[in-house]
């Protein structure tokens, strides 16, 4: 038995992109045990219900998250949608559907460049986020917006797509679905990625299911949980199915969400073809009473948005659980007896995003 | 008590009593602990677990309404992974909660202000 020692990692460090502090047990170069501490940015978020009212809460929602900010409102309206008995018309559904998935890819190619970076593949790296970018030029062409968008509200969407606008849209999706493809032989069959990915933090079935894991990364390990097929937005509409791999390592969730990556592409164009015109959205008035738990699939995984409300414009409770809230005891897992340098790796693995959890 | 919020929410209503027991139950069927969360109604701790199916999407809540005095066994015990979950009512909100694997010791989120999300409350 070698020598125990702690080595602290994060929350600064070059492969992090936002701070989680690690205290690293480790025994010569094999980590035994790791302990998280997080709360560097904890902004008391939700505690703004108590001064924004329920309606105004809706941008305060948004700017959770800058990847995942569209589906962060969208999951919030929808829990008082479900409370105030309001529908949404099909085309506000169809709307959010595809600004959703266009949100996945923003977030999976953004996930996918940071992997490169961090094993070292820069002109990877470098490609993935060319190709975000052109996500992110179809949302400024849409909302206005390139990272916050605004354009949820309660009871439906605040803009409407076009059908050039949407024919367009398509047209870089087709461009896209090429270059992915080129990417994605580099990721799944490059061998030096390989080495780097493959039987690397793995987590069995059972255990992401003990671990309470979600989205792509329990996914990769066998779990077949997606709240799309809940059934919310425009999702009862579109033919899907979860993506989901057995092996549980590194690779298996670099593999789900490149497969993701096409998967939206073809959720989005499915919800073009099949969007109806008609309104946007409805008014909605009065003040809601009631509770609901709304799930949603965010880019990384499950999230809930728990509402409570009394009646009056200010909510009695505005709870967001963000998915890396969930996998943080699964990414803690996968770190035992992994070796020290693959641990940078590891925490990627469950695409972080810290600013999320502490809200 | 349990009566259905919407569809797929399920509310049931426990006592600190059983909450160990309900828990235990939850954990027996194979549910998964998707949430855990406190709220501050009528000056009491209202506290949510909520409990997840795999396959059918069902949703279920236990709902516990205790008086802020009062002391609730961790469930840490059956899901380990609640540990963050609890810290965070106990650092917020001052739930009292015993025995957690994990007890952060109110520096989770490393705020300087105790109980912000009670105190708020208190102040209304």
């Amino acid at each position: 038995m070698g020598k125990r020692s702690v080595i602290p990692f994060g929350p600064q460090h070059p492969v992090l992109p936002e701070p989680i502090h690690l205290d690293l047990v480790i025994e010569d170069e094999k980590v035994i045990e790791a302990v998280p501490s997080i709360g560097f940015v904890h902004r008391g978020l939700e505690s703004l219900v108590e001064k924004k009212d329920f309606n105004e809460m809706t941008y305060v929602v948004e700017r959770t998250c800058g990847i995942c900010s569209f589906m962060h409102g969208m999951g919030y309206c929808e829990s008082l949608e479900h409370i105030m008995n309001v529908e949404v018309p099909d085309r506000g559904k169809f709307l959010r559907t595809i600004w959703c998935e266009l949100s996945r890819m923003h977030s999976h190619l953004l996930w996918l460049g940071l992997l490169a970076d961090a094993f070292g593949f820069e002109s990877l790296f470098y490609q993935c986020w060319r190709m975000r970018e052109k996500i992110l030029d179809i949302f400024e062409l849409t909302t206005g917006g390139r990272c916050i968008f605004s354009v949820n509200k309660i009871g439906g969407v605040l803009k409407d797509i076009e059908p050039d606008m949407m024919r367009t849209i398509l047209s870089v999706l087709d461009d896209m679905e090429k270059e992915i493809l080129t990417i994605k032989k580099t990721f799944l069959e490059d061998y030096t990625v390989e080495s780097r990915l493959k039987n690397i933090g793995v987590l069995t079935k059972q255990q992401a299911h003990d671990l309470g894991c979600v989205g792509p990364f329990g996914r990769a390990s066998g779990l077949d949980i997606d709240m799309r097929k809940r059934g919310y937005a425009a999702y009862p509409y579109i033919d899907f199915e979860p993506i989901t791999s057995d092996i549980g390592d590194s690779y298996a969730r670099c593999y789900v969400r490149i497969s993701e990556l096409f998967q939206s592409i073809d959720i989005i164009r499915q919800a073009s073809s099949k969007m109806p015109s008609g309104d946007i959205s409805v008014p909605v008035k009065g003040n809601p009473e009631g509770e609901y738990f709304m799930r949603v699939e965010q880019p990384r995984g499950e999230a809930i948005y728990y509402v409570k409300a009394n009646g009056t414009k200010f909510l009695d409770r505005m709870r967001v659980r963000t998915p890396t809230f969930a996998n943080l005891p699964g990414m803690l897992e996968t770190l035992k007896g992994a070796d020290l340098a693959d641990v940078p790796l590891l925490v990627l693995t469950i695409d972080p995003c810290i600013s999320c959890t502490e809200r | 008590m349990s009566e259905v919020i919407c569809p797929d929410n399920e509310l049931i209503e426990i006592t600190p009593e059983n909450l160990l027991n309900k828990v235990m139950e939850m954990k027996r069927q194979g549910l998964r602990l998707s949430q855990a969360c406190a709220a501050v109604v009528n000056e009491k701790y209202e506290l949510s677990y909520s409990f997840a199916q795999e396959g059918t999407y069902r949703y279920i809540t236990l709902r516990l309404v205790i008086d802020t005095s009062v002391e609730i066994p961790s469930i840490t015990e059956f899901y380990p992974y609640a540990f963050l979950y609890e810290n965070e009512m106990k650092e917020l909100f001052g739930v009292k909660i015993k025995l957690i694997n994990l007890d952060y010791n109110d520096k989770l989120y490393r705020i300087k202000e105790e109980t912000p999300f009670l105190k708020k409350k208190e102040e209304q």
